[in-house]
């Protein structure tokens, strides 16, 4: 059996974060949108209440929320010429799977880019001549950070995003991050309180003459109504925010924000549980007629669609665009193809240090808790005498304190077992801080996206391959940013020093930090090198926009969520505003 | 009725309806006006004083006791693993879905050392249950062989010794076991017994979270933020109240 819908003037594939902001911004403007999540509904009342949510073992050890390998897993390798393999277990790729998707459970890190980020490969040539980027694919994004300006003030307005102004249009505010972009107006609400730790890192990193700051947070402090008419209340610093769901509407997140709004539309339908397999074109290869999918029964079926918007995660959007023949696959030997090009991670490292006779209450947490210092960032440093380009935002937080997540944090020489763990577990769990240093990464020839040969997906499709490993510019810009957070830690006067330096080590998915998996579909102006348009619109396929953390080019020193949003606000607003009027491509490629 | 049975019959009605309606059509059309908890968010309690379901053979039970009761002996910092329940949180969570692996991905070509090599530690596609049912077989037939009795039977020190060597990698187990493998998915789960909430059957009397001081499932901490540095002195709560 197979199901054929009727068709949509949109269909929307992956209702998260990017798939929300669609889906909200054109029905708006009055187009009929079908989204397909291959989750389940789930909402704050009846999913992740008070008396649900504070559960470690649940959501953040087990990983309730999160999208299980055996629905859909990642192989890698290092280097081409290994055999990737599947990553069987719980890792580095903590995927959506749910209405809301990563969304959801995400920390709340609500960052706008640097207007350097946008510009890497003109900056940095004019500032430092063009040997410096050599041996990386740098390339523009093919738009401005004062392009983006209004779309990024647009999804803050949405999110609700708590902090404090450092610029606005061009005056520098005291308190705030002197080295952000111009913004247009100050944050939707003030930011959050400091702990014990996030107050001495700032006294620190002041007396250090550095700029420390209260990073701008999903976690939001006071009550407030979005410009959808969606009401959220205040962040209790609970410490049970990121791989969880908050319980008390003050997580930035699609069921906080939009789809309170979105669902009551009557020009959009929700299929929940239901898979979109691949997107399927006309005859004639130029435009797609609509998406392929499968029920959680098992049943086939087919939505026929005007419009197809990509929004299943970067790495699902690279995948959805190979599966369904658009574009061609980017080739490292070659240099040809965009799909799968430009693939970056984040770049991490952590410092911790402890307190002796103090109480840091590291259960009093919030997943954007922290102060920040941005010197050492982007480009607001010279890198003139320096052998790399990129930075990391350092910062000092207080995300959370739980238990099973915490236990080998303990200082250099503690034991795992015994009594001697229970001893040092005792003793360092309340006097424990850490820094986590946040940095940028660069794209280079051989760190790139296909699928797998070998290994497949429950419906039988090929799994995603990531080929990746640290390049030295990404290690010799974390070395730097590491020894300077250990200087912050000394002054701060944390003591048994324990530094992770990410980069030492070849990459595997079970060793790192970070989340953030970015490219591999990239925006740009120039169709050689980039899968999308500036408006992330297809070159190939006209009527595919591909909207997520796959565009962007390279990565910033900071979490992609507010620049993924703010994409989606504007590729949503092209679409309504002028592809809809004339469909053919928006830029001349 | 308490709480916790109160959770219970919940847990039961939640089997009902699902198999009751198979499958709903998934299209949603406005906002869902149900109220409930969905049924697969609701607390799952571990069924505690029941009968084991995993460990169901007595010496494997003596096996994992003598084990994690040296990884969590019983100190002046708080019980032993096995008085706080880690042998019943283990049992339930290897009857449900992480001792089936569910979440795992377990297909094929299984490559096991390149997969190794690429990923800097062995990746397993039996199921943590299965681990479990090969790993206890397997540290008895060790002591049997290397100290002639029951591996429960060995003298604290001695099961010290061992575990020392199988978390170095310097011993390996009979039947293809990687003892230093084997070694980690136990520390990793008793300490997760000791440290969990109590509604999954260990950490009586949230004992764990004493030891350390961490206040439990909390969710409001908006008038201690500014007691910056000072003990908070927090009486630790549980998703559900002991009983
Ligand atoms: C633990 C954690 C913490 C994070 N913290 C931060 C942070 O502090 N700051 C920050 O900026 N970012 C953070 N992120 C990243 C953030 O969650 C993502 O950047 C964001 O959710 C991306 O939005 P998206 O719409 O591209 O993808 P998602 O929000 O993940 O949505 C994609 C949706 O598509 C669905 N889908 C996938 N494939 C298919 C298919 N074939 N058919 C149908 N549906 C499909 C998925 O189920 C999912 O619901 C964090 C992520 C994690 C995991
Ligand atoms: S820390 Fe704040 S935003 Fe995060 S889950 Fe708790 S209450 Fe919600």
């Amino acid at each position: 059996m197979t199901i054929e819908r009727p068709k949509a003037d949109v269909v929307i594939c992956g209702l998260g974060w990017s798939g929300s902001v669609m889906a909200e911004e054109l029905t708006r403007a009055g187009l009929n949108v079908v989204a397909i999540e291959r989750g389940a509904w789930r909402d704050t009342s009846t999913d992740f209440p008070p008396a649900v949510d504070p559960d470690e073992l649940r959501w953040h050890t087990r990983r309730e929320l999160l999208q299980p390998m055996s629905v859909e897993t990642t192989t890698f390798r290092n280097r081409m010429d290994q055999t990737a393999a599947p990553v069987r277990n719980w890792s580095a790729y903590q995927f959506g799977w749910n209405v809301g998707g990563a969304g959801t459970h995400w920390a709340g890190m609500s960052w706008r880019f640097t207007p350097w980020d946008f510009e890497i490969a003109t900056q940095t040539r004019e500032r430092y001549g063009a040997a410096k980027g050599d041996g990386m694919l740098l390339q523009d994004w093919g738009v401005t950070y004062k392009d983006m300006e209004p779309y990024y003030d647009r999804f803050e307005r949405i999110a609700g995003t708590s902090g404090i102004a450092g610029n606005i249009n061009g005056e520098i505010k005291p308190g705030g991050n002197p080295f952000e972009g111009p913004r247009s107006r100050d944050y939707p609400t003030p930011p959050l309180k400091d702990t014990f730790w996030m107050r001495e890192f700032r006294e620190a990193s002041d007396r250090m003459g550095y700029n420390p700051f209260t990073i701008p947070a999903g976690n939001i402090s006071q009550a407030f109504v979005n410009p959808l008419g969606v009401t959220m209340g205040p962040c209790t610093y609970c410490g049970f925010c990121d791989f969880h769901g908050c319980g008390n509407f003050s997580k930035s997140s699609p069921q906080a924000c939009i789809l309170p709004a979105l669902m009551r539309r009557p020009n959009f339908t929700l299929l929940t549980e239901t898979e979109v397999l691949h997107a399927v074109k006309h005859d004639d290869g130029k435009t797609a007629k609509g998406v392929k999918f499968i029920t959680k029964e098992g049943v086939e079926g087919f939505q026929p669609a005007d419009i197809v918007v990509i929004t299943a995660y970067q790495m699902d959007n690279v995948r959805l665009m190979l599966l369904s023949g658009i574009g061609e696959q980017y080739d490292p030997v070659t240099g040809k193809g965009t799909i799968g090009r430009n693939y970056t991670y984040q770049t991490c490292g952590t410092v911790n240090g402890f307190f002796p006779d103090k109480y840091t209450n590291p259960f009093i947490g919030g997943g954007a808790l922290a102060v920040q210092i941005d010197d050492f960032n982007g480009d607001n440093f010279d890198h003139s005498g320096l052998d790399f380009i990129g930075g990391a935002g350092i910062m000092g937080y207080s995300t959370n304190g739980r238990p099973i997540q915490n236990m080998n944090n303990l200082r250099p020489g503690s034991k795992r077992w015994g009594s001697a763990w229970k001893e040092a577990y005792a003793r360092d769990y309340n006097q424990g801080a850490g820094i986590f240093i946040q940095g940028t990464s660069m794209p280079v020839r051989d760190a790139y996206l296909d699928l797998d040969p070998d290994y497949r997906d429950r419906h039988g499709q090929p799994l995603l391959r990531l080929t990746f490993d640290w390049n030295q510019n990404d290690k010799n810009m974390l070395k730097y940013t590491v020894d300077r957070s250990v200087e912050i830690m000394r002054e701060a006067g944390g003591q048994d020093i324990v530094v992770d330096n990410q980069a030492e080590h070849s990459w595997n998915p079970y060793m790192q930090h970070s989340s953030h998996t970015i490219g591999g579909a990239v925006m740009g102006a120039d169709p050689t090198t980039s899968a999308v348009n500036p408006f992330l619109q297809s070159w190939d396929v006209h009527n595919v926009f591909v909207v997520g953390a796959s565009a962007f080019p390279m990565n910033g020193g900071y979490n992609p969520t507010v620049t993924v949003g703010a994409l989606a606000v504007r590729a949503a607003q092209a679409i309504h505003q002028t592809y809809v009027n004339n469909p053919g491509p928006l830029v001349k490629g | 009725m308490k709480r916790r049975d109160l959770l219970r019959s919940f847990g039961a009605a939640v089997t009902t309806t699902a198999l009751a309606s198979p499958s709903a059509a998934a299209e949603l059309k406005g906002f869902p006006t149900q109220t409930a908890m969905s049924p697969d968010h609701l607390p799952k309690p571990a069924m505690k004083g029941g009968a084991f379901r995993v460990f169901t053979q007595e010496n494997d039970r003596k096996t994992l006791a003598a084990v994690f009761d040296r990884m969590i002996p019983s100190d002046k910092f708080g019980p032993s693993a096995s008085e706080a329940g880690c042998l019943e949180f283990l049992d339930d969570q290897l009857a449900g879905h992480y001792g089936e692996g569910r979440a795992l991905y377990l297909e094929g070509p299984v490559r096991p050392e390149t997969e190794e090599a690429i990923m800097g530690s062995p990746q397993f596609t039996q199921t943590p249950r299965q681990r479990y049912e090969a790993g206890l077989k397997a540290l008895e037939a060790y002591a049997q062989a290397t100290d002639g009795v029951a591996f429960h039977a060995l003298s604290p020190d001695r099961i010290d010794e061992i575990l020392a060597g199988l978390e170095e990698g310097k011993i390996d187990l009979p039947n293809g076991v990687q003892g230093k493998w084997f070694f980690e998915l136990m520390l990793q789960n008793a300490r997760e017994g000791y440290l969990a909430d109590p509604i999954y059957g260990g950490n009586r009397d949230m004992a764990g979270w004493k030891m350390i001081g961490f206040p439990g499932a909390r969710y409001d901490y908006r008038p201690y933020i500014e007691k910056r540095g000072e003990n908070l002195n927090l009486v630790p709560v549980s998703l559900i109240p002991n009983d």
